[in-house]
């Protein structure tokens, strides 16, 4: 590699300033996996707590775990170049296997989601949170930024018909999280801000078209959160007694294992949708500040990746990637805390459960890929 | 121009993400401004809610106090009782769990239904007892199956068990479930961990005593209300033991002397008021009401002809008859109206003046002359019948008054009768009607409109007795605190009758005494050689015979015969026992009732009869 310009050598992954060996031949960024592990670990911590010091479940989760990371791993070693590839097609299998959930998917807990493959159960909204941002970096990449109207309403249509296929299940926390993913990669790609001023106008006018829309459980759910106090053994009990848990916990917290809202049931979810407030209740105001410093190292170092990749199609990607792990965050929080209106989102990485852990850290694997897999580029 | 737009987009890019990292941080701002409302502001609201949440206070049901016989024989206890209770949480399906335990266990109709019933009230991880009162064989067979049952188990608690159930049922009355009744009249929080209350007799009236001082306990408990550990407790106060007058041994003998009929003995001491014993005929037993009576054997009791659930004793209104005569004639010496050897002849029947009707003498050839000692003796009715008249309603009703009848006795039981002394007053407002002179005569000789019941015709022969104190009379001598041994006695409460003239008194209870002692005395039967008593007979009409007909005692129906009565106190000079004997249609006092006082009498003074002790064979 002697012949390359000097000035090109530090952008080369076999620098020998850079960090060379295992890492580098795997494709592994070690700040985001550093935060990986620790979030990872916290959580388990926390679940092992939230689930009645159910060593079972902790060790099903980190099985889990160690799955999903295996999954980043064969992720990062995908170049961007084939990422880019496949997009078109992800995106167009994805919507098939949604109208197929539609046809012929499972039911259960009332929304239909899931296709039963015979050997393991598959839901393919997962596929689709990947399949959007791709899809839509993929077509925006394709000419000159910042898009013009026309191809702004045709990614805003790509975005538009995987959302409401997913919302008809209905599973509205995915919807949010599918539909986030593909406004981010729009907003990284520069659309106008009087767009957007028009856009966040027009949503609001649009307010009561999407009460009339929703179902009846969803409108609860939105009075519940307005007024949780109305009906506190009913609706308002999940949020009520989550507030008692975070704000029982105080400063220093009840200690580990000995959060008594969660330990005695009064929460509920309490080790899936709502470990936050386990947390809270058990480490305090300290370890919710340490939980929120791990997220945001990962989030800030997604972004940092993103403004260091080398093409449209990678930086819209790892942005829109990066920001949509924060939707994740501030969905499942702000719920928990009661800013929020309840909706099915789990804290990332954290809650109990594997639906989206292979997902999410198929992303973190496009964000390594992104960021080791790094072309020659005259400055 | 690729390489600048490059460049342009790039650094678009760069703008747009720094956006995004601001909003990111201003969102996690407003995460920690709440976190901080929430964990550090609000701290304190939300620690009293989550200890809210799990601490729940429990009551710890005290023991009740135990009743005990003056001779510290166990009365009323508290027995461990064996029930087989269902968990509905821990079984998958009840209905089928319930037919398999009926093949194991006899469960009947009855006890379905109170399971149905009762699982409806009681949450689910609470169980509901389906057959209550296990014998030892079925608890012991229930063991043997137990593995099939999960959620099913043997429950122990106390409950309150009568050893002497029938014998003791109107004296100490029972305990039974509390009902929505009750609760309004009970603390209900001192009753918040009790099932069961005095309904009845010593239970009722020393409810409190007995009952006892709630327990706390604070508890942990789950969201679905279940017991996690225990945070503090204060232990309950057990109730305190009652100890009664009463003698079981000499209720036994009241019982056994009066069997086969209906009626009531009261035996009281004299000197304190306290009750000796206290029997209604028939009984029943308490301990059906303690666990709960099933509808049909209380409709039973209900049906009975002999009423075996109305307590005779206390709250059975009989005329008194000739039992009155003594206080009458007491009445006429203290008045004035007549002296020790005033004299009245006795045809048969007496006239009022410018009347034909002829009252009735109990006997129709007449007593011949008569004075006041002759008169109670041979219980003379024409010699009353002129004394009444010469007294007048009036006078007898407020002397009467004195020895407490027409009024409760303020026995420590509930639900006593008033009896009726009756008045010109009264009738007036009772019935609407003027008082005939005629009625005087014969409220004179205990019959009319005159009631009583055998409480009171005890009651005032104990003040006879004991010369004109009359005590309250009293189950309850005193109360046993089994922690701390104190004891708080219930003090006799006693008054005095007012007395004219001591010789009056002697007098009448001279003419009392030659009643048993006279060779013409209607109770002559019962003279013992060990004491001598004092007493009278009475025979009370049940049924009027009209004014030419003969009573005859063969051909009328047992309910219509007369009621034998007899009041008796002894030994005559020193009084230890006042005792009142009725027996319903047993025809006369003096054949019937006054035997039943003396073996009574007997029991109480007489020293037990020595057990015969075999002889050891002489060695030869």
């Amino acid at each position: 590699m002697s012949y390359l310009p000097s000035q090109l050598r530090d952008l080369t992954p076999t620098d020998p300033n850079r960090r060379q060996g295992l890492l580098a031949t795997f494709h592994i960024d070690l700040p985001l996996l550093a935060g990986l592990l620790l979030l990872c670990g916290f959580g388990l911590i926390v679940l092992y707590s939230a689930s009645g010091e159910n060593l079972q479940q902790v060790q099903g989760q980190a099985v889990r775990l160690l799955i999903a990371f295996v999954a980043m791993l064969g992720v990062a070693q995908l170049s961007p170049a084939t990422l880019r590839r496949w997009s078109p097609w992800l995106y167009l299998v994805g919507l098939l296997l949604l109208i197929a959930v539609l046809v012929f998917g499972e039911i259960g807990k009332g929304a239909q989601r899931w296709l039963d493959l015979g050997l393991l159960r598959f839901q393919p909204s997962e596929m689709v949170k990947l399949a959007v941002p791709l899809m839509i970096a993929w077509y925006l990449a394709e000419k000159r930024l910042p898009p013009s109207a026309g191809r702004l309403a045709i990614a805003a249509l790509m975005i538009t018909v995987p959302v409401l296929l997913i919302a008809k299940q209905p599973d509205l926390g995915t919807a949010l999280l599918v539909a986030s993913a593909g406004i981010f990669v729009l907003f990284l790609a520069g659309i106008s801000w009087r767009l957007i001023a028009g856009l966040v106008v027009a949503g609001a006018a649009a307010a009561p078209a999407v009460w009339y829309l929703m179902r009846d459980y969803q409108r609860q759910r939105v009075l519940t959160f307005l007024d949780p106090e109305k009906d506190p053994l009913g609706a308002g009990y999940h949020i009520i007694q989550s507030k008692i848990a975070i704000g029982s916990g105080g400063m220093y917290g009840k200690g580990w294992l000995n959060g008594t809202q969660s330990r005695l049931d009064f929460l509920p979810e309490r080790h899936t949708d709502f470990i936050f407030a386990v947390l809270s209740e058990e480490f305090g105001l300290i370890g919710v500040m340490i939980l929120l410093a791990l997220y945001l190292s990962i989030i800030m170092r997604g972004l940092y990746i993103a403004t260091r990749a080398q093409d449209t199609f990678t930086r819209l990607l790892s942005g829109a990637l990066t920001l949509v792990f924060f939707v994740y965050l501030l969905v499942n929080t702000g719920m928990v805390v009661g800013l929020m209106p309840v909706v099915g989102v789990p804290l990332p990485l954290v809650s109990y459960g594997g639906t989206s852990l292979v997902t999410l850290m198929a992303g973190f694997g496009i964000l390594m890929s992104i960021h080791t897999h790094r072309r020659l580029l005259p400055t | 121009m690729q390489l600048k737009d490059t460049i342009r987009e790039s650094q678009a890019f760069l703008t747009r993400a720094i956006v995004a990292g601001m909003l990111v941080l201003a969102a996690v701002s407003v995460l920690i401004w709440r976190m901080v409302q929430l964990q550090v502001v609000d701290h304190q609201h939300f620690t009293t809610l989550s200890r809210e949440n799990r601490v729940k206070v429990v009551p710890l049901p005290p023991t009740r106090g135990l009743i005990y016989d003056r001779n510290g024989v166990l009365l009323a206890r508290n027995r461990p009782a064996y029930s087989l209770e269902i968990t509905p949480e821990q079984v998958p399906d009840l209905e089928r769990t319930v037919a398999e335990l009926a093949q194991v266990i006899a469960i009947d109709e009855e006890d379905l239904e109170r399971f149905w019933q009762l699982k409806k009230r009681k949450r689910r991880f609470d169980s509901v007892p389906i057959r209550v009162n296990l014998s030892q064989d079925e608890t012991a067979q229930f063991a043997v199956h137990r593995h099939r049952f999960p959620g099913v188990d043997i429950k122990a608690q106390l409950l309150r068990h009568y050893p002497h159930d029938i014998k003791t049922n109107h004296v100490l009355g029972y305990v039974g479930r509390i009902s929505q009744r009750d609760v309004e009249q009970i603390d209900s929080s001192n009753y918040s961990g009790t099932s069961h209350i005095g309904k009845n007799g010593v239970e009722k009236t020393y409810e409190s005593a007995l009952h006892g001082v709630v327990g706390l306990e604070q508890i942990e408990v789950n969201a679905a209300g279940r017991r996690v550990r225990t945070l503090a407790q204060t232990p309950p106060e057990p109730g305190v033991d009652a100890h009664l007058h009463l003698d079981i041994g000499l209720q036994e003998v009241a019982l056994r002397a009066l069997a086969g009929n209906n009626g009531a003995i009261v035996a009281i001491n004299p000197k304190n008021g306290g009750v000796l014993a206290f029997v209604s005929q028939p009984g029943f037993n308490p301990n059906l009401f303690v666990e709960g009576i099933s509808t049909k054997d209380y409709k039973a009791l209900q049906a009975d002809d002999n009423r075996p659930l109305y307590n005779r004793a206390l709250r059975g209104q009989y005329p008194p008859g000739s039992t009155v005569k003594p206080f009458v004639g007491l009445a006429g010496l203290e008045l004035g109206v007549i002296s020790y050897d005033s004299s009245t002849y006795c045809p048969g029947f007496f006239r009022l003046p410018g009347n034909t009707h002829r009252y009735r003498d109990w006997k129709k050839a007449g007593h011949g002359p008569m004075v006041l000692d002759s008169a109670i003796v041979q219980s003379c009715d024409v010699f009353f019948y002129r004394l009444s008249y010469e007294l007048g309603v009036n006078r007898m009703n407020s002397f009467l008054s004195q020895f407490g009848f027409g009024g409760r006795t303020g026995i420590d039981l509930t639900g006593e009768s008033t009896g009726l002394l009756p008045s010109r007053n009264w009738k007036r407002r009772a019935r609407q009607q003027p008082w005939y002179p005629g009625e005087t005569l014969i409220m004179g000789i205990g019959q009319g409109y005159f009631l009583t019941t055998p409480l009171q015709l005890a009651a005032a022969t104990a003040a006879i007795a004991n010369r004109g104190i009359f005590f309250t009379p009293h189950v309850v001598d005193h109360l046993r605190s089994r922690a701390t041994g104190e004891i708080t006695p219930i003090p006799p409460n006693a008054r005095q009758v007012p007395i004219l003239r001591e010789q009056n008194w002697t007098d009448v209870r001279a003419g009392m005494q030659h009643v048993i002692e006279h060779p013409r005395g209607t109770a002559k039967r019962i003279a013992s050689e060990h004491f001598s008593i004092a007493g009278k007979t009475g025979t009370a009409q049940v049924f009027t015979v009209a004014q030419d007909e003969e009573y005859d005692e063969e051909t009328l129906a047992k309910k219509l015969r007369d009621h034998a009565l007899f009041i008796a106190y002894a030994p005559a000079d020193d009084p230890q026992i006042a005792i009142a004997v009725v027996v319903e249609n047993g025809g006369h006092g003096g054949a019937v009732a006054a035997p039943i006082a003396r073996q009574i009498i007997d029991a109480y003074l007489l020293p037990p009869p020595v057990q015969e002790q075999p002889v050891p064979d002489e060695p030869t």
